[in-house]
């Protein structure tokens, strides 16, 4: 029941009490003399204008390695169940899974021919 | 649940988040002085003996550092991010049984924080938390380099989970449960009456890819492309400086001691072991003594790749982790599952088994096959022009040998190797005040 | 009595985090509370005792389907000035509209069936002696989670739910094949688009309209 959780609870205030102290005491602790260069964005030392780069725009191949992280993340999701029912199955349960990764390897074989796994 | 109960939980999650803290802080300073080792000098060895309290003379450092925030940030992000970073590495350990199971007044206390049926998933749901605090923190410092090496290292985690998530899933599938003690139990056997029954032996291959994927995920050499300091600047954390820094490098320290836990449990019996004829206490005492030991061993790998491996190039990296790894894990995760409706059902249903077995030679067979085909040099849309080569095909199960092959137009990226190893004195100094 | 504590606080916390979801103007922050929201949501199915389901929950969606919103943002840069006017004529009507009706349909087609008395768990004594008939009658979760919570998932899903888990399987190659034409490189030999008409990219580049019904034209003779 619930009660299975606490002692999950107790580490996760723990470490949160930790982590949140530090950060905080010592903000306190340390010096604060801030100066312009200081605050400066890092630019390997030489003293740029200040631009957003978070407006910066990235490359397409980033958001392609998410997309099939999906997939493939959401195909070893279903084979975390499978894993514990398969020895009650037998067969079935071993045919039902082959066509899903079969599918699944026709689309891997399909972004690597079509060149979406390569960096360049 | 009464009071001695309930105490004897806070005992276990105090004794868990001490023993991570403690072993972390050793890590760092071990490391250090066995990198010095194998690089033929001597690494700290001022502070106490064999220079062991130069991590809380660094640690101390850190926390009287001034905390600086750059104009640019996203104040709110690039406080959390820290945060998540670190309390996420706190939670991971959470499902790890590292000891055996103590007996106080009627009342067991195993060595283990939390057990839940879904087990190993939660250091699955943990690590992919974990990308945030680095997306965002390279994200919210507002700087170039930061954001490169944030969004370069958040790929590279989310493609390791894949090859990590599916090889753990061979062993589910072996062991036929997701529960942490389940798995560590299952290995308690022997084989041949001699040999430890451990994963290790039967899912050698996915041992060999968890490990791979394990040290990519820590983000440690030769994948530590995030702090590529030859190239990045240090990574999503160059605006970092102070606690927020030490959280950073308290996360990924303690990484290398959770994974290398992690494998110990899936795969090496966990805390399991000889007995010597011990019981009760005693013996949970030595489960917990092997757990240390086993875990140290993984410990001294991750440091030894640190000294020996020069890091990879980011293109390298991703064919590794996509092109290899992950069929690899695919075709095995099927082979597992083959194997072990065989053990369970037999040859009893003859239909079955030839349908099944036929079926499983035509699937692997398609599978296999585009592999070899696509070695030949004149390829169609695959190898024409200035394609990038392709990663040479897994050759027999061996997941580290395509570390090796270089060609003319990626060679190994050696100057950004290990072999510059970041200077223990340089930990704390943020190098945005450089 | 500790479910329903922790519903009180959690639901309020998941309603927030969806509104600022809706609110802020900050798209990196708005994902950000959708991931707080995924994070509540899990915890109530941890609640109701599902366990795999909550882990499921942070690893797909707080784990993977957000890190690719992350990178979609960052991808397109945030913090541009955003045209919040409608592009459609009556888009915002329309979309109340269609919410309104979606909130029905999922009330009526999905809670509704167990909204009745008889899908209640019973409670009084002379109720479980005789339980309900009907198809939604209240099972217990000691009944489901009989064999444990991943075992039960599992085997529904295997056995009852054996046609949609397929299906999905074909929707993810879907998914792989609008990622693969969305995200293809124009330069790229590998894209076969290049490789047939390299040398007639036109200066508008790939999104030239009559490049792509040329290119149309030739993916229908060559599906190569």
């Amino acid at each position: 029941m619930l009660a299975e959780y606490l002692p999950l609870l107790l580490l996760a205030v723990v470490a949160f009490a930790f982590v949140g102290l530090s950060v905080l005491v010592s903000a306190r602790l340390g010096p604060n003399r801030p100066n312009p260069v200081k605050e400066a964005a890092y630019e390997s030392g030489i003293l740029t204008e200040d631009v957003d780069v978070r407006q910066s725009r990235f490359s397409v191949r980033f958001y392609l390695v998410a997309m099939l992280f999906i997939i493939f993340d959401v195909e070893a999701v279903f084979l975390y169940p499978w894993a514990v029912t398969l020895r009650s199955m037998g067969w079935y349960g071993m045919a039902v899974m082959g066509v899903f990764i079969l599918l699944l390897f026709e689309t891997y074989y399909y972004v690597l021919r079509r060149g979406g796994l390569d960096w360049d | 649940m009464d009071w001695i109960e309930f105490l004897l939980v806070v005992v276990r999650v105090l004794l868990a988040f001490v023993i991570w803290l403690l072993s972390t802080a050793l890590l760092i300073w071990g490391e250090r002085r066995l990198v010095a080792k194998m690089q033929v000098r001597h690494g700290p060895n001022r502070l106490g003996p064999f220079g062991v309290f130069q991590v809380l003379a660094d640690g101390a450092k850190l926390f009287f550092k001034e905390d600086i925030t750059p104009r640019g940030v996203d104040r709110a992000v690039y406080f959390a991010a820290p945060i998540v970073s670190a309390v996420v590495a706190f939670l991971t350990f959470a499902v790890i049984p590292f000891g055996g199971t103590f007996t106080f007044a009627g009342r067991e206390m195993p060595l283990q924080v939390w057990d839940p049926e879904i087990g190993l998933l939660w250091f699955l749901a943990m690590s992919s938390i974990g990308v945030y605090g680095i997306a965002l923190g390279g994200w919210a410092s507002g700087s170039k380099y930061p954001l490169l090496g944030g969004i370069r290292s958040s790929a590279q985690l989310i493609s390791y989970e894949l090859s990590m998530g599916l090889s753990m899933a061979a062993v589910f599938i072996w062991n036929g449960t997701l529960q942490a003690s389940e798995i560590v139990a299952a290995q308690s056997g022997t084989f041949w009456g001699a040999v430890p029954a451990w994963n290790i032996l039967p899912m050698s291959p996915a041992f060999v890819l968890f490990h791979i994927a394990v040290v990519a995920e820590a983000q440690r050499p030769p994948f530590d492309l995030a702090e590529a300091e030859g190239e990045l600047v240090g990574g999503f954390n160059t605006e970092y400086s102070g606690a927020k820094f030490a959280m950073f490098f308290l996360a990924e320290f303690m990484a290398v001691i959770t994974m290398s836990a992690i494998i110990v449990t899936l795969f090496l019996g966990g805390p399991s072991g000889y007995s010597f004829g011990l019981e009760g206490n005693w013996l949970a005492l030595l489960q917990f003594v092997y757990f240390v030991l086993k875990v140290l061993g993984f410990v001294f790998i991750f440091v030894w790749l640190r000294g020996s491996l020069p890091r990879l190039t980011y293109t390298r990296l991703m064919d590794l982790g996509w092109k290899v790894m992950l069929p690899i894990a695919l075709v095995w995760v099927l082979l597992t599952g083959f194997v072990v409706t065989f053990q369970q059902v037999g040859t009893n249903q003859s239909f079955f088994t030839v349908v099944a077995v036929v079926a499983a030679a035509t699937l692997t067979l398609m599978i296999l096959a585009p592999f070899f085909r696509s070695r030949e040099p004149a390829g169609d849309e695959g190898g024409g022009g200035g394609g990038t080569p392709v990663a040479r095909p897994p050759a027999g199960g061996g997941g580290g040998r395509a570390l090796v092959p270089a060609t003319e137009t990626s060679p190994v990226d050696v100057d950004g190797g290990r072999t510059t190893e970041r200077e223990p004195e340089t930990v704390g100094a943020p190098r945005s005040e450089l | 009595m500790t479910e329903t504590v922790l519903f009180w606080i959690i639901a309020p916390l998941s309603l927030g985090t969806a509104l600022s979801v809706v609110v802020l103007r900050n798209p990196v922050h708005a994902a950000l509370m959708l991931v707080g929201n995924f994070f509540t949501i899990a915890v109530l199915y941890a609640v109701m005792e599902a366990q795999f389901l909550a882990v499921v929950q942070v690893i797909v969606y707080a784990g993977a389907i957000m890190v690719l919103f992350l990178f979609v943002i960052m991808l397109l840069g945030v913090e541009r000035q955003l045209d919040f006017g409608e592009r459609i004529r009556g888009q915002r009507a329309a979309a109340v509209f269609l919410g309104v009706v979606l909130l029905a349909a999922l009330t009526v087609g999905v809670a509704g069936p167990y909204l009745g008395a008889d899908s209640a768990c019973p409670t009084t004594a002379e109720q479980q002696t005789e339980p309900a008939a009907s198809p939604q009658a209240c099972r217990g979760l000691a009944e489901a989670n009989a064999d444990g919570n991943v075992f039960g998932v599992g085997r529904l899903v295997f056995t009852d739910y054996v046609w949609p888990f397929e299906v999905t399987s074909v929707l993810l190659v879907i998914a792989a094949l609008g990622a693969m034409v969305l995200g293809r490189r124009a330069e790229q030999d590998s894209d076969l688009v290049d490789v047939l008409r390299r040398e007639r990219v036109p200066a508008g580049g790939v999104g030239d309209a009559s490049y792509q019904a040329e290119l149309q034209q030739s993916l229908e003779e060559d599906p190569r």
